[in-house]
């Protein structure tokens, strides 16, 4: 088997970062209490202010005052985590969070389908960064040793274990992942790398430090498993941006709309799934969510689709209050069918399906403005028509109008000239809608061909219920 | 001071354009009237284009008109779109003229949706038809559809009311529709010369 560790060596200041429009903008994190707020991490802009991580807050504003700040925050990152662990999971089937910003990944099953690796490496590298992580990778035989060369190595693939021990011996010890006691006391015993430590006796090793560093050096040379957890993805979608500041235009919110259905697109490409129902809740202070409901006909996951479907129907939305936060969640995930296609279409310069064309339409006039024309077997006109397509064998009827009228309309005209009549539609009488009417073919002085009627017994004039066009 | 050019040296010079040696081009779209597609400049219906349709008042063979063209699109699964129109279609009336109406779509819009929603079924160049009644369109809401079925490659179809003749319009084909006497003129016809002569509808009714 072979495994590869992605490490995210920035994931706090990317998750916080990827949320902003502006990543080049000076931003620092901040944790510790509030009477001492510590700098935790600071991306280039505000690096170049002079600002390092381990400042206190006061001393950085002393520096500076063009800096954004914001939280250290621990369920952020575990957001972010199980996010990139769902688009992992597109890739693999085996994927762990056994390491903390870290992802393990079992790829020589995938190799069949998506290698080899250097085109799967590639492709790894291009959506993370699409998605707005940097990050490390390495290969190696086992999980422990692909994390290992990690903090070291960027793109090293090691493959059998001869290499992976000749690699391994060459790394110093502080970078082995050891305590860090440990590393130290090796340090002052003079023992730098690897290689060394492996030729001291391990009876004295043994002897000198705790179990677990004979236990590591073997898990990292592949004498002794790994045992790992794996990720197991959710069934929903549930994913959530807050606003640094109050947003009360949709084109502002269109940023963060656009991370979220791209996240959405990721976990639904991970799961082999799609979405046909999911809401957008838009957060405000001291009042209810407004709450977008996005509807399909079919299930989707193309993030570009879904992204522009969101935006107009959010477009329709009056805001009523300024938005904190922006949340997504979908909790029906059909399975994704793909549609098939023809390999010699007859139009090859179609460039929208009439799938994604139809919910364009629905997304902005409507879910009912779109339909479909079918006929049932029902004498009477006005049920003889539905919106749905129906394959039914029809019963013969005579001649019938192009058009129908919604309402009858009273035909005053007095040179009417009746063509054809009268035919007798008599029915409906079991379901209340009773009808019994003269239809007659009537011709106007201009030439209009009509289709209008008298109800039986009636008196007054024709009235016209449809148009032979 | 003149010199005598011959015109055989023009016109292998190629520095004379003759209008005569326009070749009739191929019926790519038949309307299914023969007098109609006989005295249309492409055989048929313009491809990818506009064609505007003005109508004198409303059952005059407007529908009738255009049935056999929409029963050939449907019957090659072709997709038609109706967008925003005047009344229900019949379907016991459309299928008995050949309508496939599986491959039919009604999109239910009035105004400025409907031209909007008009353009983007001609762009998507999913639609074998688009057919249209817009209201109050004006010069350069009918470019956008004419463009838009050009980029599409996408029959389009406006129907107007008669006042509208008056008015110039970017349609590559213009047709109006007489009540009495029963009758189909050609307004504008991209390509060619209009005939003169109206076209007696009550051949195809």
């Amino acid at each position: 088997m072979l495994w590869a560790c992605i490490l995210l060596p920035q994931l706090a200041m990317d998750g916080v970062l990827r949320q902003r429009a502006d990543a080049q903008a000076p931003l620092a994190l901040l944790a510790g209490p509030p009477q001492r707020r510590v700098l935790q991490a600071v991306n280039p802009g505000a690096r170049a202010l002079g600002l390092k991580p381990g400042q206190t807050l006061s001393a950085a504003q002393a520096l500076s005052h063009d800096f954004a700040t914001a939280d250290y925050d621990l369920t952020a990152i575990d957001r972010c985590q199980q996010l990139l662990a769902a688009w992992a999971y597109g890739f693999s089937a085996q994927v762990s969070l056994h390491y903390p910003r870290c992802l393990l990944l079992e790829v020589q099953s995938s190799l069949g389908l998506f290698g080899p690796w250097p085109r799967f490496e590639a492709r790894l590298r291009e959506e993370l960064t699409a998605l707005g992580f940097r990050h490390r990778i390495t290969v190696a035989p086992n999980p422990a040793a692909a994390r290992v060369l990690a903090n070291a190595h960027d793109g090293l693939a090691v493959s059998d274990t001869q290499t992976l021990r000749q690699t391994l011996e060459r790394l110093p010890v502080e970078r082995l992942g050891l305590p860090r006691e440990v590393a130290t006391a090796l340090a002052r015993m003079g023992v730098r790398h690897l290689q060394q430590l492996l030729a001291l006796p391990r009876d004295g090793l043994a002897k000198r430090f705790p179990a677990a560093v004979l236990d590591h050096l073997d898990t990292l040379l592949g004498l002794r498993p790994l045992a790992l957890d794996f990720y197991r993805p959710p069934d929903v979608f549930d994913a959530r941006i807050e606003l640094n500041f109050e947003v009360e235009s949709h084109q502002a919110l269109l940023f963060p709309l656009r991370r979220l259905t791209g996240d959405l697109a990721a976990y639904l490409a991970g799961r082999d799934s799609g979405v046909q129902r999911f809401t957008l809740h838009l957060e405000h202070r001291n009042r209810a969510d407004s709450e977008v409901p996005v509807g399909l006909l079919g299930a989707e996951r193309e993030a570009g689709m879904l992204f522009e479907l969101t935006r107009g129907r959010l477009e329709h939305l009056q805001l009523p209050a300024p938005v904190l936060a922006v949340r997504l969640l979908a909790r029906e995930l059909p399975p994704f069918t793909p549609e098939h296609r023809q390999l010699f279409d007859e139009r090859p310069q179609q460039s929208l399906p009439w799938e994604q064309l139809r919910e364009r339409l629905r997304a902005r006039l409507g879910d009912e403005a779109v339909h479909g024309l079918g006929a049932r077997a029902d004498h009477r006109p006005e049920h003889a028509w539905t919106a749905q397509p129906t394959a039914l064998p029809l019963p013969p009827c005579g001649p019938r109008p192009g058009w129908l009228l919604d309402e009858p309309l009273a035909l005053r005209e007095a040179s009417l000239r009746i063509l054809a009549g009268a035919e007798r539609i008599e029915s409906g009488w079991w379901d209340g809608g009773d009808v019994r009417r003269d239809y007659y073919l009537v011709e106007t002085r201009s030439g209009q061909r009509g289709w209008a009627f008298r109800t039986v017994g009636g008196e007054g004039p024709l009235l016209l219920h449809g148009w032979f066009a | 001071m003149t010199s005598v050019v011959t015109l055989e040296r023009l016109l292998d010079a190629r520095s004379v354009w003759r209008g005569q040696a326009v070749v009739a081009a191929s019926a790519a779209q038949p309307t299914g009237h023969a007098e109609l597609d006989a005295s249309l400049p492409a055989g048929g219906w313009p491809d990818s284009a506009l064609s505007e349709i003005l109508v004198a008042a409303p059952g005059i063979g407007e529908l009738r008109l255009l049935w056999p063209t929409l029963a050939r699109l449907t019957a090659a699964g072709e997709r038609v779109v109706l967008v925003g129109p005047p009344h229900v279609p019949y379907p016991q009336a459309w299928l008995a003229a050949g309508v496939d109406l599986r491959h039919l779509a009604i999109v239910q819009a009035t105004g400025r949706d409907a031209l909007w929603a008009t353009e983007q079924c001609l762009r998507s160049g999913s639609c074998g038809a688009v057919l249209c009644w817009p209201n109050q369109a004006d010069d350069r809401a009918l470019r956008r559809l004419q463009v838009a079925a050009e980029t599409g490659r996408t029959l389009a179809f406006a129907y107007r009311p008669l006042a509208e003749a008056a008015n110039p319009s970017p349609a590559a084909l213009r047709l109006v529709l007489d009540g009495r006497p029963a009758q189909l003129r050609v307004l504008k016809c991209r390509g060619g010369l209009a005939p003169a002569r109206p076209l007696q509808t009550a051949a195809w009714s």
